[in-house]
C-alpha cells in the first residue's frame, strides 16, 4: 500500500470537520444533478464529478467547469440522502483547484474571488462597483456597454455610491488578519 | 424592550439601501430595537471561501465578537448569506473548541474575543417569531387586499438544513404574506437559487436561472415578487431588462423587500422605504399606499 493520499482523501481533507471521508458514501444516485440549477452550464454534472473524483481523475476535474459553476444553494447538500455536503466539497475543489494554480482557462471565478479578498483585506467592507471591472475585462466592449447601461440606471436611483467605504478600525483588523494569511507588511 | 445587535452588511450601504431604510422603519413601528454593530466588516458572503476557510470565519467572527462585547443575545442579519455564514461560524465555533482557539489567536490582534454564544437570526424570523404574526395583523392599516405576491425565499435563507425544519416546502413567508392581507402565490421555483454570485463569474447560467424564476411568478400571474435577500433582488429586479435582452421576453415584474411590502401594509410612506430607487416599477404596490 502506498502512503500517498488517494485524490478523493485530499479533498475530503479539505472539507471542514470531516472525519473519515463523506465522498466516498456517494451512491452515485444522480440526486444532486437533478437539483442543481446550473447543471446545464457544467463541464460534468455534480453525480459524475463525485465519480471522476472517487476514481482518482485529479486532472480530468481540475480542468472541469463545474465547482467554478456552484452558485453555493446547498440545493444538493439538503437532499443527498448520504448526507454528503455537495456544496461545501464545490468550495473544497475551488479552493484545492487555487491552491494547486490547476483550474481552466479563462474562469472568472478564480480572480473574482480572489479580487474580493483583495478588497476585503485593503478596506474591512465589500464594494460592488470595484467587482464589475473584473466582469467588464473578461468581457470586453459589449459587457461594458451592459454594465454601463445598468450601473447609469443605478446610479440615478442613487443605489451606487461613489466611494467605498473603509472600517474605523482597519490596521487592527489587517493584524487579524495577518494572523491568518500572508498579506504584506503595513505600509 | 429587548434589543438586537444589528448586522446590515454591505450590500444595504449601497444597492439595497431601500432593503435597509424599510428594515428599520418596520422595526421602529413594530418595536424591535436594532442597535448596529460598531465598525462591523463585511462577512465574505460566498466569495472568501474558495480563498480560505479559516480566513472566512476569521472574518465572520470578528462581527459576532463585536455583538457578543456589546452584551447583546441575538445577532441579526437581514441578508441571507450574511445570515447564513454568521450562523455556521457561530455554531462550528460553539462545538469546535480547535476552531475557536484558532479563530480566537487571530481575534486578539483586534483586542477581541468571540465565544459563539450569539443566537444568530434572520430578519424575518425576528417579525415573525419574536413579534408575531398576530401582532403584526393589529397594526395593518393598509391591507395589500388582492395584491398576488409571489414569495421567493432564495437559498441561503433556508439551506443548508439547521434543524428538522422543512426546506422543500416552507410555508412561513406565505403566512407572514397573508398577515399583510396580501395574497401569497404558490409557484414552484420559490426555494430555487437566483444564481448569486454567478451574475458576475458566469453571466449566462446566472440569467437563465434569473429568466426561469421570473417566468414561473408570471406564469402564476404574480404581481409582484418578494424578497428576503439583497443578492437575489440585485438579480431578479437589477438584471431584469438583460434577462429580457437575452431571452427576448417582456418581463416588467417589480421585486420588492419584504419589508418593503410590510411597511406599506403598516402605512409607512413609500418614500421612507426607499420605494421609488426600483428600475422595475413598483406600480403594483404603491397604489396600495394611499
Amino acid at each position: 500500500m502506498s502512503n500517498e493520499l488517494s485524490f478523493s482523501n485530499e479533498i475530503a481533507n479539505v472539507m471542514y470537520a470531516t472525519h473519515g471521508n463523506p465522498i466516498k458514501d456517494c451512491l452515485q444516485c444522480g440526486t444532486c444533478s437533478g437539483t442543481c440549477p446550473a447543471v446545464e452550464f457544467m463541464d460534468h454534472t455534480p453525480r459524475a464529478i463525485i465519480g471522476l473524483i472517487n476514481a482518482g481523475y485529479r486532472d480530468e476535474v481540475l480542468a472541469s467547469n463545474t465547482f467554478w459553476s456552484c452558485a453555493s444553494c446547498y440545493h444538493c447538500t439538503v437532499r443527498c440522502p448520504a448526507g454528503i455536503d455537495i456544496a461545501d466539497m464545490m468550495y473544497a475543489l475551488k479552493r484545492y483547484s487555487m491552491w494547486k494554480g490547476q483550474h481552466q482557462e479563462g474562469l472568472i471565478g478564480p480572480v473574482f474571488a480572489q479580487s474580493f479578498v483583495k478588497m476585503i483585506v485593503d478596506s474591512g467592507r465589500s464594494f460592488e462597483p470595484l467587482l464589475a471591472p473584473t466582469y467588464i475585462f473578461k468581457h470586453g466592449p459589449r459587457g461594458l456597454v451592459q454594465e454601463a447601461q445598468t450601473a447609469t440606471g443605478l446610479m440615478l436611483k442613487g443605489r451606487l455610491p461613489l466611494l467605498p467605504k473603509k472600517i474605523k478600525g482597519l490596521k487592527k483588523f489587517q493584524n487579524m488578519v495577518r494572523r491568518i494569511i500572508p498579506i504584506g507588511e503595513p505600509s | 424592550m429587548k434589543q438586537y445587535a444589528y448586522y446590515p452588511g454591505c450590500s444595504l450601504e449601497s444597492l439595497a439601501t431601500s432593503y435597509n431604510l424599510s428594515t428599520l422603519e418596520v422595526a421602529q413601528t413594530l418595536g424591535v430595537d436594532l442597535k448596529e454593530i460598531k465598525d462591523w466588516n463585511c462577512c465574505g458572503a460566498t466569495a472568501y471561501f474558495p480563498v480560505d476557510e479559516l480566513l472566512a470565519h476569521t472574518l465572520v467572527a470578528r462581527n459576532l465578537a463585536l455583538a457578543e462585547k456589546d452584551g447583546l443575545s441575538d445577532f441579526v442579519a437581514p441578508c441571507s448569506a450574511c445570515y447564513k455564514n454568521a450562523y455556521f461560524t457561530n455554531a462550528y465555533l460553539k462545538k469546535d473548541p480547535d476552531l475557536a482557539e484558532h479563530i480566537n489567536y487571530a481575534l486578539e490582534a483586534d483586542n477581541l474575543h468571540v465565544n459563539g454564544t450569539m443566537k444568530v437570526r434572520h430578519l424575518i424570523e425576528v417579525f415573525i417569531e419574536d413579534v408575531g404574526l398576530d401582532e403584526i395583523e393589529k397594526k395593518i392599516t393598509h391591507p395589500l387586499k388582492g395584491l398576488r405576491v409571489a414569495p421567493y425565499y432564495g437559498c441561503q435563507l433556508l439551506r443548508p438544513r439547521k434543524d428538522q425544519e422543512n426546506v422543500e416546502n416552507p410555508q412561513f413567508f406565505e403566512s407572514l404574506l397573508s398577515a399583510l392581507g396580501a395574497e401569497p402565490v404558490d409557484y414552484p421555483s420559490k426555494t430555487r437559487c437566483c444564481g448569486g454570485s454567478l451574475i458576475i463569474t458566469n453571466r449566462k447560467a446566472a440569467l437563465d436561472m434569473v429568466h426561469i424564476l421570473l417566468q414561473d411568478a408570471v406564469n402564476r400571474k404574480a404581481d409582484v415578487i418578494a424578497t428576503t435577500c439583497p443578492m437575489c433582488n440585485v438579480n431578479l429586479e437589477v438584471y431584469q431588462g438583460q434577462v429580457n435582452r437575452e431571452f427576448g421576453t417582456q418581463f416588467a415584474i417589480p421585486v420588492m423587500y419584504f419589508t418593503q411590502l410590510m411597511g406599506v401594509a403598516l402605512g409607512i410612506k413609500p418614500e421612507k422605504l426607499g420605494i421609488g430607487k426600483e428600475l422595475v416599477s413598483g406600480e403594483p404596490v404603491l397604489a396600495f399606499a394611499y
